[in-house]
């Protein structure tokens, strides 16, 4: 016991560990508030979809040349994201679908644009620490960190502010906008706001990650509560509680980090899926 | 002046008309019953009397101080409802989200509106339940106050009782014409249950594709449309509840 204390604290007088940590923690807020709406509102693979969108967009940025990536990966994803958010009633394919042909499609361009024309020797690890933040979470940079907990704090504010439209928009659509509620603009701002998170968070933890963190505390928090402030504030706690036990675990046992969050998160959602069978 | 005039009212999506020779007016304590079979336009003229659509030609006047996002709005259960973790007070008070602007949360003068509407319907002791686990008429009763924090002079009842089991049914017809006789408040409902919407209703507009009919219930019953269809509806008298408390 004392061995695994001492260990852990050798590991946290790491700067690059505590900044694994903050960034870790403030993600897995953002992506679960947002989660309980994307996951009631069907968009649970939204994480999944954007984050290959933004994959393309990087591919693209690569053979560009273009040394912030961002510039090119935001606004591609924000682009995508409103259309998929957006138009979510009356599109001609619907949500599931067309997250699915986005996200197949891109990942698809994506993997060819960089095979064809990146000097990398290595296109499958490159594919592959993209998809799963291989070892980026412990590659912080301080300015990371920053601009981490600068988004974050936007996104944790603008929930606030808006959490009584976002409830309505989510609960029902229609209604909202019958009675003066601009519905779509707040959709909008929703598609923005996951836009951001994903991109951030994909380059920061990888999108496997991201989507894990955006359905899995949402959906555990809902087999056990049963009102919407209930869940969110729930899925927020279990998100922060699933990252750091995940993080810690990853440290002592050196598996990888954001498989064994996933791997947390998981457990999580087993437990509470038994708790909400039991009070039922 | 009537609180709606629609005028040769043309409804579709794209430039594909689903209805058109739209005429109707809608006054101040109206109780307008709207039939038709499925794909009759039903559907559509309910989503451009809310603005949710365009109509392809023609217009809709509001008038007598109803403005166009003052229609309170019962829309059909949508399979996102039906496993929403939500309370039946967050539900409720969410109708009063249109009276709060840019402020974040909400009024006590909101939330005393929110209550009111609850023990109207006689909702108040489910407040702390979950909504997904009441029964259909209960969820009915839940969005029937939602849309009365919304506004108090006219409701848009879309199938109303879609789903409900008999008893359930005649509780939800009794509301609703409770609603409107005592508190005056404008009802639209639309429904191709004909039998039981229609000894309610004081108007009655039978669409399919171009409006069958137009006119007081009365009449509605006379015309050679309403023979056909509503021949059998006379039996059925509401119990005028509102007549006996004066």
């Amino acid at each position: 016991m004392n061995n695994i204390i001492s260990t852990l604290g050798l590991y946290l007088s790491y700067p690059f560990v505590q900044y694994a940590l903050i960034v870790g923690v403030l993600v897995a807020l953002c992506a679960s508030l947002l989660g309980v709406s994307l996951v009631l509102k069907r968009f649970s693979f939204i994480g999944d979809g954007l984050s290959h969108v933004a994959f393309g967009a990087l591919a693209i940025a690569t053979i560009l040349h273009v040394t912030n990536e961002l510039v090119v990966m935001l606004p591609i994803t924000v682009l995508a994201a409103i259309l998929l958010l957006g138009a979510s009633n009356n599109a001609m394919i619907k949500g599931d679908a067309a997250i699915a042909m986005l996200s197949v499609g891109a990942l698809a361009f994506g993997y060819l644009i960089m095979s064809k024309f990146s000097g990398s020797t290595n296109v499958s690890a490159d594919v592959c620490s993209t998809l799963f933040g291989a070892t980026s979470i412990l590659t912080l940079t301080i300015t990371d960190v920053w601009v981490c907990i600068v988004m974050s704090a936007l996104v944790i504010l603008a929930f606030i502010l808006f959490y009584h439209k976002i409830f309505a928009v989510t609960f029902d659509e229609n209604f909202a906008e019958a009675t003066g509620i601009k519905a779509k603009a707040y959709n909008y701002m929703i598609a923005v706001i996951t836009a951001l998170v994903i991109v951030l968070a994909m380059e920061l933890v990888g999108s496997l990650l991201v989507s894990a963190l955006i359905i899995f505390p949402a959906l555990s928090a809902m087999r056990v509560f049963k009102s919407f402030r209930m869940v969110t504030i729930c899925a927020a706690l279990l998100s922060v509680l699933g990252t750091v036990t995940g993080m810690v675990i990853s440290i002592l046992a050196s598996t990888p980090v954001g498989a064994s969050i996933v791997a947390v998160d998981v457990v999580i959602f087993a437990v509470f899926s038994v708790i909400g069978l039991w009070k039922r | 002046m009537s609180q709606i005039v629609c005028k040769n009212l043309v409804l579709g999506y794209e430039k594909h008309a689903v209805a058109e020779d739209i005429n109707f007016t809608v006054n101040q304590g109206d109780y307008l019953c709207i039939l038709g079979e499925n794909g009759s336009g039903k559907s559509t003229l309910i989503k451009t009397l809310l603005g949710l659509t365009k109509p392809l030609s023609g217009e809709i006047q509001f008038g007598d101080k109803l403005s166009a996002k003052e229609i309170g709005y019962l829309p059909q259960q949508t399979l996102t409802q039906r496993d929403f973790p939500a309370s039946v007070w967050e539900i409720v008070r969410s109708g009063c989200l249109n009276r709060i602007g840019f402020r974040p949360f909400y009024s006590a003068a909101e939330k005393e509106i929110a209550k009111e509407n609850m023990e109207l319907l006689g909702i108040t002791s489910l407040a702390r339940k979950c909504y997904r686990e009441l029964s259909g008429g209960q969820q009915q009763r839940v969005l029937l106050a939602r849309a009365l924090c919304a506004t108090r002079k006219m409701l848009l009842l879309d199938e109303p009782v879609a789903g409900l089991d008999p008893k359930a049914t005649a509780e939800m017809y009794e509301v609703i014409y409770e609603l409107n006789q005592k508190h005056g408040i404008t009802i639209i409902m639309v429904s191709h249950d004909i039998m039981a919407a229609v000894p309610y209703a004081s108007h009655v507009l039978h669409l399919s594709n171009k409006p069958l009919f137009f006119g007081t219930k009365d009449d509605y019953i006379k015309s050679p449309v309403g023979q056909i269809y509503a021949a059998s509806a006379i039996l059925h008298t509401p119990k005028k509840e509102a007549e006996e408390h004066e």
